[in-house]
This record gives C-alpha cells, sequence and structure tokens, in this order.
C-alpha cells in the first residue's frame, strides 16, 4: 500500500491536536481533544467542522452526459434541475452495490459527482468502463478539498463569509460558485450527519484560508472540530448508510431498504435494473432493520443475531448513541422471522444479550 | 506528566495496575488506557471463582470506538468484582485507581509483582509510548 495522504488540513488537527489514524490512505483525525461524545453533542447542538477532503469528486460533461448517467445509476435524474442533487446507488448488473454517490446537476451536460473516498479509484474506473458517446470524464479528487460544516449553528457561521443568502439554500441543493471569504467555493445543503448544515469544496490552493475563516466565524458560534469516530457514530444514528457496512457487492440497494432511491421503472436500462426488478418480485433472506440493545451491550459490526437457537443476520453498524443515551445497530435480518420476534438476541462474545427492533432512523432532527 | 500515574500501585505494559492488599490484588485500568479508549461505555467482568492468568484476557472494556482487552496483571483467583461498573463504566474514567477499580484477585505467586512497572518506570514507558 502507497504511504498515507494528507489532506490539505493536515496542519490544522494536528495544531488543534487531533488524533491522526490512517483511514482509506488518508491521515485524518479521528477525533479531537473533546473526544467523540461531546463532538456528537456539539454536532447536534451547536455545529462542528470535519475534513472530508478523502471523499473523491469526479465531473461528468458532454452531451450524453445524462444518459450516461441514466445508465450507471439506479435513481433517476431526469427531473433533476440545475442546482439540485440526488443520491443514488451505483449497481453493478448482478445489482450489487459499486458505491452510493451525490449528483450535483450544474447543468444539463455537466454534472459533479461526488463519491466514497475508498471507493474513488474503483468508480472511476467503472464509469470509464460503462462510458459512451459524448461523455468527458475527469477524476477532480485530488485538486479538491472539503469541509462539512453541520449542526443547528452553521448557517449563522456561513453567512458570516459571504454575500449569497444561505437561507434561501434549500436541503440537497447547492451553488456552484460561491465566495466564501475570497475562495471560489461549491457550497450544497448537504451532510452525513442528520443535522442541518453545509459541504464546502473548494481548490487545495484555497483550502488553508478558507479553514481558516470558517474557524474564526466560528468562534462566536461555538465551532468545534470533530473527527471521523463522530462522523460515524453521527450517520449511524441518521441512519444512513455507509459502504462496505450497510452496502457492498454483496448487498443490493434494496436489501438496504433504499428503495425511494431506486428507480425501478426507469424508462431507460440501467445497470442492476433487472436483478433488482428480479429481486423486489422474489423478495429477500435477508434486510436492513433498527435494532435497540434491551441491556447494556455494545453490538458492533458482524455480530451475528439470533432468535432462539437460529442465526438469522448480522450486525452491520453499532454503537452507544450518545444523542439517545442507547445502544443501537443496524442489522441485516431474515425478514419472515424478524417481523414476528418481539426480541431477538444479539451475540457478543459468545454471550446473548437481547435487543429489539425498532423503527429507523433513530434519530431524526426537528425541523424549524 | 499529562496522566496521572499513582504511587502505591504497579503497572503492565498493557496499562493495568495492580495493588497489593495482604493477598488480594486490586485491578484497575490505568490513567493513561482510560484517556485513550475514551468514554467508557461497557465493561464485561469475569465471575467470581474465575483463574486469571498473568498477560492474559480477564475483563473487556468498551469505548465508543473501541473493545479493549483487560488483561489480568498476575496470576490468580478472582474474589470480588467492581458491579457498579455495570450500569457506571464511566466510572473509569472518572477514578481509574479508585472507584473505576475492576476486580480482585487472591494472588498465587506475590513474586509476580517484582516484574511490573513501578512509578518511574511506568512514566518512562508511557512518554515512549505516547511519542510513537
Amino acid at each position: 500500500m502507497s504511504e498515507a495522504k494528507k489532506t490539505p488540513f493536515y496542519e490544522k488537527h494536528v495544531a488543534l491536536e487531533g488524533k491522526i489514524v490512517d483511514y482509506s490512505g488518508w491521515l485524518l483525525p479521528v477525533q479531537y481533544q473533546k473526544g467523540l461524545v461531546e463532538e456528537v453533542h456539539d454536532t447536534r447542538n451547536r455545529a462542528v467542522i470535519f475534513d472530508v477532503s478523502h471523499m473523491g469528486e469526479v465531473s461528468v460533461e458532454g452531451k450524453d452526459a445524462e444518459e450516461f448517467l441514466q445508465k450507471i445509476l439506479v435513481n433517476d435524474i431526469s427531473r433533476l434541475k440545475d442546482n439540485a442533487i440526488i443520491y443514488s446507488p451505483v449497481c453493478y448488473p448482478d445489482g450489487g452495490v459499486v458505491d452510493d454517490i451525490l449528483i450535483y446537476r450544474i447543468n444539463e451536460e455537466n454534472f459533479f459527482l461526488v463519491v466514497n473516498a475508498a471507493n474513488t479509484d474503483k468508480d472511476y474506473a467503472w464509469f470509464e468502463e460503462n462510458v459512451f458517446g459524448d461523455v468527458k470524464l475527469q477524476n477532480l479528487s485530488p485538486e479538491y478539498a472539503q469541509i462539512a460544516l453541520q449542526g443547528p449553528n452553521s448557517e449563522a457561521i456561513l453567512q458570516q463569509l459571504t454575500d449569497t443568502p444561505l437561507g434561501e439554500m434549500k436541503n440537497y441543493h447547492f451553488l456552484p460558485s460561491v465566495n466564501i471569504a475570497g475562495v471560489d467555493c461549491i457550497v450544497s445543503r448537504t451532510g452525513y450527519t442528520g443535522e442541518d448544515g453545509f459541504e464546502v469544496y473548494c481548490k487545495n490552493q484555497g483550502a488553508s484560508k478558507l479553514w481558516d475563516a470558517v474557524w474564526e466565524a466560528g468562534q462566536k458560534h461555538e465551532l468545534s472540530p470533530a473527527g471521523l469516530g463522530a462522523r460515524d457514530v453521527l450517520r449511524l444514528e441518521a441512519a444512513m448508510p455507509l459502504y462496505g457496512h450497510e452496502l457492498s457487492k454483496e448487498l443490493t440497494p434494496l436489501q438496504a431498504r433504499l428503495d425511494r432511491f431506486v428507480a425501478l421503472d426507469k424508462t431507460v436500462n440501467f445497470n442492476g435494473q433487472a436483478a433488482l426488478k428480479k429481486q423486489r418480485e422474489e423478495g429477500m433472506n435477508r434486510m436492513l432493520y433498527g435494532l435497540e440493545m434491551l441491556e447494556r451491550g455494545v453490538p458492533r459490526e458482524g455480530y451475528p443475531v439470533k432468535v432462539g437457537d437460529q442465526e438469522i443476520g448480522w450486525v452491520s453498524s453499532g454503537s452507544k448513541s450518545p444523542t439517545l443515551d442507547k445502544f443501537i445497530a443496524m442489522a441485516f435480518l431474515d425478514p419472515v422471522i424478524a417481523d414476528q420476534s418481539q426480541e431477538l438476541e444479539l451475540v457478543i462474545r459468545n454471550r446473548s444479550y437481547r435487543a429489539r427492533i425498532t423503527k429507523l432512523p433513530f434519530y431524526r432532527r426537528k425541523k424549524k | 506528566m499529562k496522566y496521572n500515574i499513582i504511587d502505591g500501585v504497579k503497572y503492565t505494559k498493557k496499562h493495568e495496575w495492580a495493588r497489593l492488599e495482604g493477598s488480594i490484588a486490586v485491578v484497575g485500568l490505568s490513567d493513561y488506557a482510560q484517556d485513550k479508549l475514551g468514554e467508557i461505555v461497557f465493561v464485561e467482568l469475569p465471575d467470581v471463582g474465575t483463574e486469571v492468568e498473568a498477560g492474559k484476557g480477564s475483563a473487556v472494556i468498551e469505548s465508543v470506538k473501541a473493545v479493549a482487552d483487560l488483561y489480568a496483571p498476575v496470576d490468580g483467583t478472582v474474589t470480588e468484582v467492581n458491579e457498579d461498573l455495570l450500569d457506571q463504566p464511566e466510572l473509569i474514567n472518572s477514578d481509574p485507581y479508585g472507584e473505576g477499580w475492576v476486580y480482585k484477585v487472591e494472588v498465587k505467586d506475590e513474586s509476580q509483582f517484582d516484574e511490573l512497572m513501578d512509578v518511574p518506570a511506568y512514566e518512562k514507558f508511557v512518554v515512549e509510548e505516547d511519542e510513537e
């Protein structure tokens, strides 16, 4: 494996005494001085800044850009407007998942895709393999830095740095060129925490200036830095899937209950369509559920779930939820048995702990 | 030193501590270890009567992000466990050498304590480990 890369914010993390780890080949903070639990609370109640520069960015341009995307995406982008964003899994023909990504429509011939860090190279190769017609693909990942500003105070913080009225920006919308403290940025109202917030992309050369400006503007709004550990717990509380856990080559978006992002009846053929339709008709022997522990025990990825003596699935993600003060998990379970079981058992180090099925998401923010 | 390293106990390379009280050793996790783990949310205790072996896993301590084994500092038989930790595992964070003790063992061979680190040795060990 090649040496882990530093993002343009690496020195900021070191200065803030972040605990640096190697995450998919990137040196990133897993947590800062306050610790994971406080960082989760800060995100829910105030605002935090994450370095998410490891995320990959791919530009798709050309007359056939939309048609190409319609073929590789399982969601339907035909009604996506300029400056709007849509989430979609990307599937193999067998319905297994290549990645789950965001599609930003700049205009009908220009799209900006945001992909998972660990999947960037694999995705790009997959796009190239499937490309046709007048489509120009560019892997912009090495050029772009990205921060996620998340939490209820995010808008107040970012608004200090730009004349663009951010209050008018709706969820899952973006502006392709916003001047933030003199740096040209793509700004989207998106995130991976279940809170309100923004994701801000800029070219590497403006990154340091952007971070400093946001940090400075955040001081009167109790802005703190947050790391990958908090990010993972926040997304679990909000029941957002993470590739490698809830989605993979072996798991389809239907199993992960992402039905509203799977346009089975899209008028054009797309990768995975036939397999997913078949799966929808035939049913699945493992589907995603939310679990809540009925006794103390930390559910973690890979732990078996049982009803009586029968193993009915596995935990895909689990943790203590600092927000709910409960032990929670997402798990793939046999739906026939799960749906009729009041109580299940989660096996932790050969001992069974009681759990029950609970509605997803575990946490939903209150709308203003 | 940013970690609390107290007198009257001896330390292992895995960051457990043990305090000899007659023939009984009280065992816990050092301040350094609890700091590295972060907020502790779950403790799996051994049953009373369990034979523990120096260097082998004897309890499990979990924070939000990690699962850590607590290795027995010395050989012995568990005589008592700190049941307060079942409902308040965070006592290990707030008072690692006091209310956050984990279990007590009837010690088999007191000479095993000679192999554990005293304060100066453990301070040096922690500094080196922290630099890595």
